[in-house]
């Protein structure tokens, strides 16, 4: 995924202070619910909430870490894990959740949401 | 033209009986009728055990699985004659005809002829009817002392079953020595050390020559030096005797000391009639015939025997009398000819209690037999070398495992199990083909299913077959939760990148986080949410409520021992209604809330903290209730206050972290209403005290909890429960229950035993430390949360719209209350899918 494929703008989240290492927060952004997280190194990612699997909008709240290179999440339902940079379900072959483009602007954390 | 059917009646129903149906039934062809006559009311079980009823008191535990299909099973129906010419038994529902003839009729307790051995409250040790019959009288009030006549095998069980029901425990044996039969004198001493040290008084070179009493029951044992024993219950265990009361009116010869003589083949002078087991004097080798008192000779009978039936030819050879045996928890083991002449190596270790005797021929070239007292590690490998030479010099052999001890090299042919002739070649083919486990192993050879004291030996042998659990608890730690948990609390390590760093790779994952977090709550005794930690909690314990299929969350108050005022019940119910929540009782005596959006949590603990309620840790890997039947409070059958002992513990280890959820139950009375013995500690309440059960549990795979500590007092109870839950908390995997903590603790309940009431390890003071620190440190989680601002901050729905509520939440209706809304949820997947 990459900005230009999208048409959208950057949207305000919230302060950059305000994500703890390691856990995600949930923010809702023109009705699209995502899950935005902050890994130890101080990277952002984001992606959508909701776990593919269980249909509930979880994703923001399960454990962060690393498979191997890749900074994951695990759903909090039934532990699968998914690559954060990619959405890519490390556990279950084709399954993914969608990504957004993430940046920090002066202290503020801003993600696209946007339409394909 | 179809052949008539033939008829194979088998006499007795024991384990033997059990071994010879099971290995008929592998063999035969169709054709044979199979019918079984026992004299007990049931099916055979396993004897070799007996002891372990009183463990819990659970007979089928003890049962061998029953008759092969087909064969047709007639208890409480012994056989009372044999008419040989007519080829049929006679028994109280008349006549069976038979083809072929199996006697397996048993030994009875041997009794000697004293006065008074017919006194009320004099038994014998050999049936689960004798066990009950004894367990009746000796926990009845005002039994205080028992004495056990009969300082061998036998009798050193039945000290142990008078033991553990509670009475204070006399051994008298004639010999100069306990098991005379077994062990020297050098092996006999530190064995009666052994022995003394668990608080039974030996008596030995002492005989009984009468015993007092009246209709009442026995109340004085006399020695025949002139002393004598004021004693309450006797138990006899002076030796077994043949069951073959049918040989003399069949016309069937004896064995010089009774039992039907058979030869090698287990045949009687008649080739229609057979005997197994320890009715059968066996001659082999042109022997006077013998009768073997051990459960391995009798099975290699069975099989002889099913052979034969089936057209094989095996024989029997000279049965090995080897023994290796647990008694009072210490190994003893007797094999070969101990006691011939030759040359000996002798190892007595006072300090440890170890005692070992090895006999080699003059040339020193061929073990001929030993003595193991105190540790009988080397046993299988001494036990293989018979009538070889040692694989190494005796002293390594005999040396502790570990400590030098040579890995002598077991040779294929070694027999590593006994009971069913199996091994260690059967066992390394079996493992080559695909067995990775011990029940693997079980099931696909009868390995260890005998007396079971080959399990170890099996363990080793999958370990030498390349077969090895990794206990790494995930990608980022090759250390076991175990090691982790000493590395933390030796290097005083306080968050997990500090452990990470030094002792992992990566950054963690939903396995090690909630592991490490947990034993940094047992180490540290903190609030589990602040700095780094809250980025190691599972959700659950995040939000500190539990996560459901839809998103939202339960929330479960703590009810202690499921007492609650009216007015409580009512603020939950208000709570409840207010919030729209669904509410259930949970089956640990308490309420659980469902449907409560994340930003809702804060609010609805606001109200029950303010209510006098407290986190009930449902969500953790902790204490969750302390369940309870009403008690001797109101309860007409009540012995004890098992509500006010509830609350007490449940108040006690509150927010204990561990590596599971931990359970518990106390019941007032035997009759076990709160089911206090399908928990990680259960307690019921008896006369004089409480008896404590260990590592029960419910679930998929349910355990009835072990008998640990009988009519205890409830501090000594409390001191008990306080080590066995940091123990387990030390030393358990993660995820794993107390249930298979036990089951995979190598010594099982004796080790557990070892280290927290006799405190071998000299761990106890640490844990009773722990144990206070976490008790004195102790606050309610919620009211910690609803306290801090900072700790509230993460109870928002969306970081940037605090107020709006997830959208994509739904409810119906069901009997009256809001559940999940069923339809497909409603799905909201962005620009992106």
């Amino acid at each position: 995924m990459t900005v230009a494929t999208l048409t959208g703008t950057w949207t305000a989240i919230c302060a950059y202070d305000r994500l703890q290492a390691e856990r995600g927060v949930a923010a809702l952004v023109d009705g699209v619910q995502i899950a935005l997280f902050r890994t130890y190194d101080g990277e952002l990612f984001a992606i959508g909430n909701r776990d593919p699997i269980a249909g509930a909008q979880v994703m923001s709240r399960g454990i962060v870490g690393t498979r191997g290179d890749a900074p994951t999440v695990a759903s909090p339902l039934h532990k699968q894990v998914y690559d954060l940079r990619t959405g890519e379900c490390l556990d279950v072959p084709g399954v993914a959740v969608p990504t957004y483009p993430v940046r920090i602007s002066g202290d503020t954390v801003e993600v696209v949401v946007g339409t394909p | 033209m179809s052949e008539p059917m033939k008829r194979l009646v088998v006499a007795g129903y024991g384990m033997v009986a059990q071994r010879f149906l099971e290995a008929f039934a592998e063999r035969a062809e169709p054709g044979w009728s199979v019918t079984v006559l026992a004299e007990e009311d049931r099916p055979a079980y396993d004897r070799v055990r007996l002891s372990a009823w009183f463990d819990d008191y659970d007979a089928s535990s003890l049962h061998l699985g029953g008759a092969p299909d087909g064969v047709a099973v007639r208890l409480n129906e012994a056989v009372t004659g044999v008419d040989r010419d007519r080829r049929v038994v006679r028994s109280a529902s008349g006549e069976t005809p038979y083809d072929a003839l199996v006697l397996a009729t048993g030994s009875r307790a041997f009794v000697p002829p004293i006065a008074g051995a017919d006194l009320p409250g004099v038994f014998v040790y050999r049936t689960l009817d004798d066990l009950a019959a004894l367990r009746e009288w000796a926990t009845a009030d005002g039994r205080r002392v028992g004495a056990v006549l009969g300082g061998g095998l036998l009798g050193l069980e039945a000290a142990n079953a008078l033991r553990m029901l509670g009475v204070s425990t006399h051994v008298v044996e004639f010999a100069p020595r306990l098991m005379p039969l077994q062990v020297d004198e050098g092996g006999g001493a530190v064995l009666r050390r052994h022995i003394e040290a668990l608080g039974v008084t030996v008596h030995t070179g002492r005989a009984c020559a009468g015993l007092e009493g009246d209709d009442e029951g026995v109340t004085r044992m006399l020695f025949n030096d002139g002393g004598s024993l004021d004693v309450d219950v006797v138990v006899v265990a002076a030796g077994i005797r043949p069951r073959d009361e049918l040989a003399e009116p069949a016309g069937l010869a004896r064995g010089p000391r009774g039992g039907f003589a058979v030869d090698a083949t287990c045949a009687t002078a008649d080739p229609a009639v057979w005997a197994i087991g320890e009715c059968a004097a066996l001659a082999v080798d042109d022997g006077d015939g013998i009768c073997y008192g051990l459960v391995a000779p009798g099975y290699a009978m069975a099989e002889v025997v099913a052979d034969r039936l089936t057209g094989g030819d095996a024989t029997m050879a000279r049965p090995d009398t080897s023994t290796k045996l647990k008694l009072l928890g210490v190994d003893v083991a007797s094999f070969g000819a101990p006691f011939t002449e030759g040359l000996d190596v002798v190892v007595t270790d006072q300090v440890t209690g170890v005692y070992a005797k090895l006999l080699l021929t003059d040339d020193a070239q061929t073990l001929l037999g030993g003595i193991l007292v105190g540790d009988a590690s080397a046993y299988p490998t001494l036990r293989a070398s018979l009538g070889g030479p040692l694989p190494a010099p005796p002293l390594a052999l005999l040396a502790p495992a570990g400590e030098g001890g040579a890995k002598a090299e077991l040779p294929g042919s070694a027999q590593v199990c006994s009971c069913h002739a199996v091994t260690k070649d059967h066992i390394t083919e079996a493992i080559a083909g695909g067995c990775t486990d011990v029940p693997g192993l079980k099931s696909c050879t009868k390995a260890g299913t005998g007396c079971g004291s080959c399990v170890p030996l099996l363990k080793q042998l999958l370990a030498a077959g390349g077969v090895v659990q990794s206990k790494a608890l995930c990608e980022h730690f090759t250390y076991s939760r175990q090691e982790l948990f000493d590395i933390i609390r030796v290097r005083g390590i306080r968050s997990f990148t500090e452990l990470v760093s030094e002792y992992g790779t990566g950054r963690g994952c939903d396995i090690c986080k909630p592991a490490i977090a947990s034993i940094l709550a047992t180490v540290n005794n903190g609030y589990i949410l602040d700095g780094e930690e809250a980025a190691l909690q599972d959700t659950n314990d995040h939000f500190l409520a539990n996560i459901q299929r839809d998103g939202t969350y339960s929330v479960v108050p703590r009810i202690p021992g499921g007492e609650i005022t009216p007015e409580k019940l009512i603020v939950i119910g208000e709570v409840a209604r207010d919030f729209g929540l669904y509410t259930k009782i949970t089956g640990g005596q308490r309420i659980d809330l469902f449907g409560a959006r994340v930003e809702q949590l804060p609010q609805i603990w606001q109200r029950l903290v303010g209510a006098g309620f407290e986190s009930g840790h449902a969500y953790g890997k902790a204490l969750r209730t302390v369940k309870s039947c009403v008690g001797s409070t109101w309860c007409r059958y009540g012995v004890q206050d098992s509500v006010g002992l509830a609350i007490e513990l449940e108040l006690r280890y509150r927010g204990l972290r561990a590596p599971h959820k931990i359970k518990s139950a106390v019941s007032g009375c035997a009759r076990e209403c709160a089911e206090a013995r399908s928990k990680d500690f259960g307690i019921i309440a008896t006369e004089k005290g409480w008896n404590l059960y260990l590592a029960g549990n419910g679930g998929f795979r349910p355990r009835h909890a072990d008998l640990f500590l009988t009519d205890v007092s409830t501090e000594e109870l409390i001191r008990t429960i306080d080590r066995f839950l940091m123990y387990y908390i030390r030393t358990a995997d993660r995820l794993q229950r107390t249930a298979t903590w036990l089951e995979a603790m190598d010594g099982g309940l004796d080790h557990l035993r070892e280290v927290i009431v006799d405190d071998a390890l000299g761990l106890c003071e640490e844990l009773d430390a722990q144990m206070a620190r976490h008790v004195g440190t102790y606050a309610d989680e919620w009211r910690a949360t609803l306290e801090d601002p900072q700790r509230l901050a993460r109870f928002v729905s969306f970081v940037n719209a605090p107020g709006t509520p997830d959208p994509d939440i739904t409810f119906e209706v069901e009997r009256g209350q809001k559940i999940p809304a069923r339809g497909p949820v409603p799905v909201t997947l962005g620009g992106v899918s």
